[in-house]
């Protein structure tokens, strides 16, 4: 519409210092590669969530909402009080104490696997929203080798991990495959094999291979010692081995995306899949090795819900909605796994934070997700935050990351 | 994204991707046969009757039922099914082969249920009503998708427009009257739609982004305010329900009256705003000025036609219509709200829209089919069969992909769908 050509144009191109960051991403957010711009949007739009998400709170009181009829001074600083505390408790409960910094790498360790999932299918132009279902399948195949196999830990967590990206890795390619095979548009199949996963888990866990002897519910037998992640600093802190997983997989996200060959054809299918075709790539298995690896991954993520915190037992939707996070974390993390990395930390600080704050103040956890949703909007629409901070430069308008149903 | 093949290329390779669907479904109709013989009519005892209630208790006509012999009722669709397959294989249906392959599976159902109520008795009339209801919200989430998607604008937003206006619904429902929650309910609905529209539309988001944005806002701050708000103040959360208005005259035939004649408001309206979108898309200025802003942005925008405030107008209408469906969901149906009470509704209607192939008479029909099927789950449960409840519980989801994955019969949406408009 109104893309203002900006001072940019003037100046000469400093392409060669880019990071190989630049990607969907930037062409979703249309910000330049230096790095203070590349984080000015982020951080605004973070910024700007906790201050709606504050304003939630303050009018979700209902009797808080009552005194401003009665005493509108009273109310005031009644809200101001409110706010702060509850800024506090979210503070406190993510980086406050030692115990906090762990409860946030502990918190951390799911979402930035599962973020992984939603960022390797982004690069390639797939929008995977069924993280949720494949955690539950990956980690339903980690819980059966946990419960089934008797054998040292050194070789039983691998195996159950392998178990885990199988599973996950087969769920997330019936998407990719349906993708290439008949054009049925990623983002409807891989929420309804969402909903088919659910079901799909509380009968397995309420069938005799699973369900822990003497049970009516949907719960699962227990792990044994061997496949249960060790705690890495102490007992005491609840942070597992499953973390250093996730940063190994961020590292090898990175190598897969923009050191490997077939990490090149990811993204060339990603950027134009008519131009990759045409290149000789195969479209079709290239798709579903997208969905594969984000199924795996997301899998481990499934994985670590069981074998990284006690009662270390399966029940019914075990992923706790951590697919539908990772997608906000995928898109604050710019795609990139060293970004998914810290958007990681950051949302396992706000969950972490929200757990404080939901026992300390009250305040329902789902507040996290209205403030993730919030970053989301405006990470994709980085004209909107320019507009309310007055910012000028950028291109205005969002490129198009993903198709319509016709292709 | 369309546009580097070859026409003559794609012709050909849609030819025989049309032939090769026209074998399978052959295939299909035989294996479906075989299936009914084997389990459904060999599997039951011969002297077994099922009996199909077709009226309920306080009926005009109670005590209609129909008798039947489960395993005569499997031979005779076997017979059918085998002579389908038949004629598919040899010389096809031509156009009506989705209504054939509808019929067929009518009739599948059909002998599954004589086989599940042998030697019981199955009250018909009670799923069919139930298909209704259950139908809808899944055809009110269809026709936002179809007023969006007629201009271009992807909705995948409907089921966080459903849910936020569900809860706007019962809340101010509950605080003053039912007819204020509706309206509530349609206000949310459009705010919605606006915030999908100024995103996709201005700020030129990606309209599945924005979609997301929508559905995740919703679940996290209605869950927020359900626990919240709701929960210490039940009150807040009892708004109740519209009383069903009997047509006089119409209810009494067996049946269809308690099909169609025993609803409330919403439901009447419901199928009133189908019928008057067909109408309106295909027959007046309004509906082909939205269609050519669907189908070619550009020319639309050359003959004079405001492609803009078009999209904007449709986004939002589609966008209460989803308010009315949220407000069905709470005031109209369960008289209450729940955390995350769509569970998918919302995608099942988008897959309603692309079944119907973007027609509101078509949404329709194919939101009765995702009904039916819901519908089953839930009677079947009573009914008590072998299947476990969580497998028919997946069924809706199933019948979606298949829906999607354009297994009966390829659907071309509008051609500018998706993308935004950038005038020049």
């Amino acid at each position: 519409m109104n893309a203002p050509m900006t001072e940019d144009v003037n100046k000469p191109p400093d392409d060669d210092r880019d990071p190989p960051v630049k990607g969907v991403m930037d062409r979703i957010t249309g910000i330049g590669s230096r790095a203070w711009e590349a984080l000015l949007v982020p951080a605004l739009a973070l910024l700007t969530a906790l201050i709606i998400g504050g304003i939630i709170i303050a009018i979700s009181d209902v009797d808080l909402l009552k005194l401003w009829r009665e005493d509108p001074g009273e109310a005031f600083s009644e809200t101001i009080a409110l706010v702060g505390r509850s800024y506090q408790a979210l503070f406190e409960g993510s980086v406050g104490s030692t115990n906090a910094i762990s409860e946030t790498l502990f918190a951390a360790t799911p979402l930035i696997l599962a973020g992984l999932a939603v960022a390797v299918g982004f690069q390639a132009g797939l929008f995977n929203i069924g993280g949720e279902g494949q955690m539950l399948i990956g980690g339903m195949v980690g819980l059966y080798i946990g419960f089934t196999l008797d054998v040292p830990s050194i070789v039983h967590i691998p195996l159950a991990l392998i178990g885990a990206v199988i599973g996950g890795g087969f769920w997330g390619g019936i998407a990719g495959l349906l993708k290439a095979r008949t054009g049925a548009h990623e983002v409807i199949t891989t929420i309804m094999l969402n909903f088919i996963a659910l079901f799909l888990v509380d009968y397995l866990l309420k069938s005799s291979v699973f369900q822990q002897p003497g049970r009516r519910d949907p719960i699962s037998k227990s792990l044994n010692a061997t496949a249960q992640l060790p705690r890495i600093f102490g007992s005491s802190y609840r942070v597992s081995l499953g973390f250093l997983v996730a940063l190994g997989a961020a590292a090898f996200v990175y190598w897969l995306l923009f050191k490997s060959s077939i990490g090149f054809e990811f993204r060339a299918v990603g950027y134009n899949p008519d131009a990759a075709k045409y290149a000789g790539m195969n479209v079709v298995w290239l798709y579903v090795a997208v969905m594969g690896v984000a199924g795996a991954l997301a899998g481990i993520a499934g994985a670590n819900q069981i074998m990284g915190l006690p009662p270390y037992q399966g029940s019914s939707g075990f992923s706790g909605q951590i697919g539908f996070d990772a997608i906000a974390l995928a898109l604050l993390g710019r795609s990139h796994p060293i970004g998914v990395v810290w958007a990681g930390l950051l949302f396992g600080a706000l969950t972490a934070g929200g757990r404080q704050l939901q026992g300390a103040e009250r305040i329902p956890i789902d507040l996290v997700v209205v403030i993730q949703a919030l970053i989301i909007v405006f990470i994709a629409a980085p004209a909107l935050v320019r507009s309310i901070y007055r910012i000028k430069g950028g291109d205005e308008t969002g490129e198009q990351l993903t198709r319509g149903w016709a292709s | 994204m369309t546009a580097a093949t070859v026409p003559g290329e794609a012709l050909k390779v849609r030819l025989t991707a049309e032939e090769k669907r026209a074998r399978i479904l052959g295939v299909v109709y035989f294996a479906l046969a075989v299936f009914v013989l084997w389990v459904f009519t060999l599997g039951v005892d011969p002297d077994l009757d099922a009996t199909f209630k077709l009226s309920l208790p306080r009926d005009r006509f109670a005590d209609l039922e129909w008798v039947v012999n489960a395993r005569l009722v499997g031979y005779v669709v076997t017979a059918i099914l085998a002579g389908l397959g038949a004629l598919q294989l040899t010389r096809g249906f031509g156009t009506r082969g989705n209504l054939v392959l509808g019929i067929g599976l009518l009739l599948f159902v059909l002998s599954f249920l004589s086989w599940a109520a042998a030697g019981k008795s199955f009250s018909l009339v009670g799923m069919l009503t139930s298909t209704v209801l259950l139908s809808v919200p899944v055809t009110l989430g269809g026709l936002t998708g179809v007023m969006c998607e007629r201009v271009a604008v992807i909705n995948i937003g409907i089921e966080g427009q459903l849910l936020s206006s569900a809860f706007a619904g019962t809340l101010v429902g509950s605080l003053f009257g039912q007819w204020t929650g509706l309206i509530a309910g349609l206000v949310t609905g459009a705010i919605l739609g606006a915030v999908l529209a100024v995103l996709s539309i201005k700020y030129q988001v990606d309209q599945i982004i924005a979609g997301v944005f929508i559905n995740i806002f919703a679940l996290g701050l209605t869950s927020f305010l359900a626990t919240r708000v709701l929960g210490p103040n039940p009150d807040l959360n009892a708004p109740g329900r519209f009383t069903v208005i009997e047509i006089p005259l119409l209810k009494d035939i067996p049946v269809f009256g308690n099909m169609f004649f025993k609803h409330n408001i919403i439901v009447y309206a419901t199928l009133v705003l189908v019928a008057a979108l067909q109408v309106g898309l295909f027959y007046t200025r309004w509906g082909l000025r939205s269609r050519s802003v669907g189908e070619h942005p550009k020319a639309a925008d050359t003959v004079g036609i405001n492609v803009f405030r078009t999209r904007y107008t449709n986004v939002i209408l589609g966008g209460m219509i989803a308010g009315f469906g949220g407000a069905f969901l709470t005031l109209g149906s369960t008289g209450r709200f729940e955390e995350n009470m769509t569970a998918g509704v919302g995608f099942i209607g988008l897959a309603a829209m692309i079944f119907g192939r973007w027609n509101p008479t078509g949404v329709l029909g194919a939101a009765l089919v995702f009904g039916f099927a819901r519908s089953l789950q839930q009677k079947l449960g009573i009914l008590g069969t072998p299947i476990p409840s969580e497998f028919l519980a997946m069924a809706p989801y199933i019948v979606t992909i298949i829906v999607v994955a354009g297994l009966v019969g390829r659907a071309r949406p509008p051609a500018a769908d998706g993308q935004p408009y950038i005038k020049q």
